[in-house]
């Protein structure tokens, strides 16, 4: 890299933390944007005025900061992971979002644009969910409210994630199976998407990552910074200093986003996001987005996406069905252009052993998606020996335990 | 004559002859991509503007048929490249101006300064792209309108004044009116809000307005026509050449009569 290009990222580093990015068109440098049918700019427009008016208000953060405090247990807990660290050589602390409210860090989102939804005065709210941790958050958060909730769900998830319908059922949602496309998360988002065209005035969209049109990567990404400002904070207060890695999967990308931009201003902390490599590195393969995808245009945003010459979007394929996403949020590709975070992969295989390890060695039984990340780690804690890592449990794992069940304890794989 | 000059004059033309021009949408290659060209041919006489789907993987603002039509079409290897290059093999020329309508991703695989240039080369007149709203549009607009391209805004019923009166000065070719809040091939386009929307929308554009998404009957292309110069008609067609029917007796059929 060049003197100028170096000081080129820098400079747009720094307008990210002066928030200057997104910018008023909704773009990190080039990524981002709105790219949505015209009747849904209206509803887009109000939202972010919406968004601008009341999200960083006062009352609406006290009633958001109780509310994460009393329903959803926030903090969470950071935890030291000692045979973990033992094993790997290196100082692991886990930021345990599993602990929240429903298991996964989906509902820090969830709620607050639940929130912001009755405050709109939306009489609906659709969202939608692959491995269903958003649809369960959104469910409950829409419960919480006092909002009914239709979840679009694509036919094959609802098949590996079955518990999660039924929990959802169970919170009060509609649960609606998506028999088109490839029947997974793109094709329930494809699916919430033309529900919301159909009704933008009265429904609200409650999208489950930091992906789609702006405001919603903006947007997301505020309901999850709360992890990284906790994490950052208690790192420091537990371990006396900032840890030399943070590391998080990357499927749209919303827990990794909220963990990084804790410490996206601290030089000395690299970070670095997993994306899911499923069975290999050919299209189709894996869902490794910023690894092996290109720019392009899909559900509303310009992002980096798996997609072949002719733009079509690749299907793609992982163990993990919240990582099995051919796009990633804008604000990622942003931090990947720029240079501040490293995006590796982890395969199905290298996953599935990372959970088996952090169940044996400390109890803790993480989602799929998750154990991405923990691979990641191990692997970086090889060439650094002795550091300190903070690694980002997004979810706790029992909702894969259908999936799990197919890939018995160290078994044939 | 610019093509997207060519786009304008032909639905002009129909209004001159006492017609509601009727733009006629068909999926590039489906439901048998051997016969696009002959279908595409066929449906050029009996329209006056044809609207050619390029099929994407993710089609946001379409229904189930044009969804369907789609996947049909993509599993069968249609792209943007192989319409282009079939459009441009054509001989005779269809007999009405083309437009293709397709979702930005595949747009930006081929690059926009090199899809101006094919288009032109191709005989195409002009692109409706509905995940493009006008405050995106502009680069692609600057690359189509060096070749004389028409590039086509949509407005819907709930697009504020303002919106709609920019996006009939950016349009060039027609104005695409969205009939109904919602994805193609969904409610029946009806009623009098729809009449009040779309007089308000005809009254603001300097370019012929054409009204779409639920058209299914002659009353409707009758009723619409009553306001706006043309109306777009897609799912029903679609699935009038999905039945096997004749595409000219089926748009014959939306005719209104006398």
């Amino acid at each position: 890299m060049t003197a100028r290009q170096e000081q080129d990222h820098a400079a747009q580093l720094e307008a990210l933390l002066d928030g200057r990015f997104p910018d008023a068109r909704g773009r990190f440098g080039p990524w981002g944007g709105r790219y949505v049918p015209e009747t849904l700019v209206p509803a887009l427009d109000r939202l972010q005025a919406g968004v601008a008016e009341h999200l960083h208000s006062p009352e609406f953060q006290a009633c958001l900061g109780a509310e994460l405090r009393d329903w959803v247990g926030r903090p969470t807990a950071l935890t030291p992971a000692p045979r973990l660290s033992e094993a790997w050589g290196a100082e692991v602390w886990l930021k345990r979002e599993d602990l929240a409210h429903t298991g996964a860090h989906k509902i820090n989102n969830a709620l607050g644009q639940a929130m912001l939804a009755k405050m709109l005065g939306a009489k609906r709210v659709v969202a939608e969910t692959g491995a269903g941790q958003h649809g369960v958050a959104s469910a409950a958060a829409c419960a919480r409210i006092g909002l009914p909730c239709l979840v679009y769900m694509g036919e094959i998830d609802c098949e590996r994630q079955v518990l999660n319908v039924e929990r959802m059922r169970r919170l009060g949602a509609e649960v609606v199976p998506v028999t088109s496309g490839d029947r997974t998360l793109r094709a329930a988002i494809d699916e919430a998407l033309r529900d919301w065209v159909s009704d933008p005035e009265g429904t609200y969209y409650l999208l489950g990552s930091v992906v789609g049109p702006h405001p919603y990567p903006y947007l997301v990404r505020e309901m999850h910074a709360v992890i990284g400002r906790e994490a950052r904070s208690q790192v420091i207060e537990r371990a006396g200093g900032l840890p030399d890695l943070v590391v998080a999967c990357v499927g749209g990308g919303s827990n990794a986003i909220g963990l990084f931009h804790g410490f996206l201003g601290d030089p000395s902390v690299e970070i670095l996001g997993i994306e899911a490599g499923g069975r290999g590195a050919g299209l189709g393969e894996n869902a490794a987005t910023i690894s092996f995808g290109r720019p392009g245009v899909l559900h509303g945003t310009y992002s980096l996406l798996l997609s072949d010459d002719d733009g079509q979007i690749y299907e793609t394929d992982s163990v993990s069905a919240g990582l099995d996403y051919p796009g990633v949020g804008p604000e990622h590709a942003f931090l990947h252009t720029i240079g501040r975070v490293r995006y590796e992969y982890a395969g199905d295989v290298d996953a599935l052993n990372a959970l088996d390890e952090c169940c044996e060695l400390e109890g803790i039984l993480p989602a799929l998606e998750t154990a991405h990340a923990f691979a990641g780690a191990k692997r970086w804690a090889r060439d650094n020996p002795g550091k300190r890592i903070l690694l980002g449990l997004s979810g706790r794992g029992d909702k894969d335990m259908p999936t799990l069940a197919k890939f018995p304890k160290g078994g044939a794989r | 004559m610019k093509p997207h000059e060519q786009v304008s004059a032909a639905i002009r033309a129909a209004g001159a002859e006492g017609r509601t021009a009727l733009v006629a949408f068909i999926t590039a290659g489906y439901p048998d991509k051997s016969r696009f060209r002959a279908t595409l041919a066929e449906v050029a006489e009996a329209a006056d503007v044809v609207e050619v789907g390029v099929p994407f993987s993710d089609p946001m603002a379409d229904g189930l048929t044009i969804q369907r039509a789609s996947r049909g079409a993509i599993e069968q290897g249609v792209t943007l490249s192989w319409i282009l290059d079939e459009i441009a093999a054509m001989e005779p020329k269809p007999a009405a101006p083309v437009v293709l309508m397709s979702y930005l991703n595949p747009l930006l695989a081929m690059g926009y300064e090199r899809l101006a240039e094919r288009a032109l080369a191709a005989g195409v007149a002009g692109f409706i792209v509905p995940d493009l709203p006008l405050d995106e549009s502009e680069p692609l607009d600057e690359a189509l309108a060096a070749a004389g391209l028409a590039l086509i805004h949509l407005v819907s019923p709930v697009t504020p004044p303002v919106r709609v009166e920019a996006a009939a000065r950016a349009t060039r070719g027609f104005l695409y009116a969205v009939n109904v809040t919602g994805i193609t091939g969904g409610a029946k386009a009806a009623g009098e809000g729809l009449q009040a929307y779309l007089a308000g929308v005809a009254a603001k554009s300097p370019v012929p307005v054409c009204a779409g998404f639920g058209v299914r009957s002659a009353e409707q292309v009758k009723a619409l026509g009553a306001i706006v110069p043309g109306v777009i008609v897609g799912s029903a067609l679609v699935e009038a050449l999905e039945r096997g029917e004749s595409p000219a007796a089926f748009l014959a059929a939306l005719r209104p009569a006398g």
